[in-house]
């Protein structure tokens, strides 16, 4: 299986190769059309600011290359809120695969934001990327998010609903790290390679 | 870490040595930690930047977050350590040295992975910042009061703060309840005390009376005194949420 893990460039790229590498599977980073055109599987991890992650993608015209893919794509944490149409982290247009807005999380009583460290998921849909997912842990990261979307597979609660887990046709995406959330994130990333999307 | 091995020591000194790097990180793993955090003291004592040739053996073997502390002194650096696999960065001395390291960092990688680490001990005018504290020849008083540095790194962008209380280091007589009240009375963004931890219950005091994020124990663990799961069991049979 080829699994192209798109290059960002200043990203958690490190820690996603080598989930993949304990799965069994070698990621190739890239940022050629050609190889990410070709693969089996399509990741686009995230770590830092909406704003600089476009413009990364843009450079390379990966954001008009990505939403045009056939084949199953995963988006993490920032990858997820990159294929949402908006983000207000820098006022970014962003690539509009899902339907929704990433906005900034609001504080509420006795909760820190941004929200970091591990949370349970809740799926609203059956779908067998979230096969065994309900109720497990995992880590998330971020101060922004999305409240609501037509495309909701999973929410999680922190002092308010947002999206945890995104699907739409051949693209998923989650705003926690399935690569740091220990077995739980292993089944995820698994389900992802095994699942027919 | 110094020296490619981990050490702890007492009050900041008197390092012993406590194990291989990479035998503890999966020790940790296997035993549930929800995160670890890798301290390279001798970095900014030494005006060095960290070592990084660990940090990728130790990434691939941890399916649990990281972050990696130690002389990080430009967006550039932190760069480097970002993509060898680690998931925060933390800084102390060099944001001491130069506060708008911080803004530059969150505006490159985003606060949620910008962890201010302060040391932090109480006077009778209040508590002061210490930096330079790997190293006892060099540490320094910080031009900085605590409070303030915790207002002042959250305006720059900081994303989380680690309060190490350099009274109660290794000394396992529990964390500085009094100092992290103080603290969280002013701090939005997640707290994570260190310092102090000796037994089970410091830990459910910490998150109930002082209302931290997380606690962060090193001794404790190192020694086999405490185990992690036992410690997770006790804290969820208390009605603190954890992950098992």
């Amino acid at each position: 299986m080829k699994v192209a893990v798109v290059d960002s460039g200043g990203a958690n790229i490190g820690s996603v190769m080598f989930a993949l590498q304990r799965l069994g599977v070698r990621g190739e980073l890239t940022r050629e059309h050609g190889t990410i055109r070709a693969a089996d599987r399509v990741i686009l991890p995230g770590v830092g600011a909406a704003a600089d992650a476009m413009a990364r993608l843009g450079e390379f015209e990966l954001d008009k290359l990505i939403p045009t893919l056939t084949q199953p794509v995963l988006g993490i944490c920032l990858g997820m809120q990159l294929l949402f149409e908006h983000s207000a982290e820098g006022d970014v247009d962003c690539m509009g695969v899902f339907a929704g807005q990433v906005e900034q999380m609001q504080a509420h009583a006795g909760l820190s934001i941004p929200h970091m460290g591990w949370n349970t998921i809740s799926p609203v849909r059956d779908l067998p990327l979230l096969e065994g997912a309900a109720g497990q842990y995992f880590y998330f990261v971020h101060g922004f998010s999305v409240r609501t979307s037509r495309d909701v597979a999973a929410t999680c609660d922190y002092g308010e609903a947002f999206v945890s887990v995104a699907v739409k046709e051949n693209f998923c995406a989650t705003q926690f790290h399935p690569e740091r959330s220990a077995a739980a994130g292993a089944r995820m990333l698994s389900n992802f390679l095994e699942v027919k999307m | 870490m110094r020296d490619g091995v981990v050490v702890k020591g007492v009050q900041f000194q008197g390092h012993r040595i406590m194990g291989g790097i990479l035998e503890l990180a999966c020790r940790y793993r296997d035993e549930s930690a929800d995160e670890l955090v890798f301290y390279d003291i001798t970095a900014s004592p030494e005006g060095r930047s960290v070592d990084r040739s660990w940090i990728t053996r130790v990434a691939a073997e941890l399916d649990i977050p990281f972050c990696v502390a130690g002389g990080i002194r430009s967006a550039r650096a932190a760069e480097e350590v970002l993509a060898a696999g680690a998931d925060k960065i933390s800084v102390n001395t060099p944001a001491l040295e130069n506060p708008s390291l911080i803004d530059d960092l969150a505006r490159r990688f985003g606060s949620q992975c910008v962890v201010v680490g302060i040391d932090s001990r109480a006077a009778d005018e209040g508590y002061q910042v210490y930096m330079n504290t790997g190293d006892p020849g060099r540490m320094s008083k910080a031009p900085r009061q605590t409070l303030d540095w915790v207002s002042e790194v959250q305006s720059r962008g900081a994303g989380e703060i680690v309060l190490n209380c350099m009274n109660n280091d290794g000394v396992r007589q529990g964390y500085d309840l009094e100092q992290l009240e103080s603290v969280r009375a002013i701090c939005q963004v997640p707290l994570i005390a260190s310092g102090g931890a000796g037994c089970q219950e410091h830990f459910f005091d910490v998150f109930s009376r002082a209302r931290v994020d997380g606690a962060l124990a090193a001794s404790v663990f190192h020694s086999g005194n405490i185990r992690l799961p036992d410690l997770k069991q006790y804290l969820k049979d208390n009605n603190v949420q954890v992950r098992l």
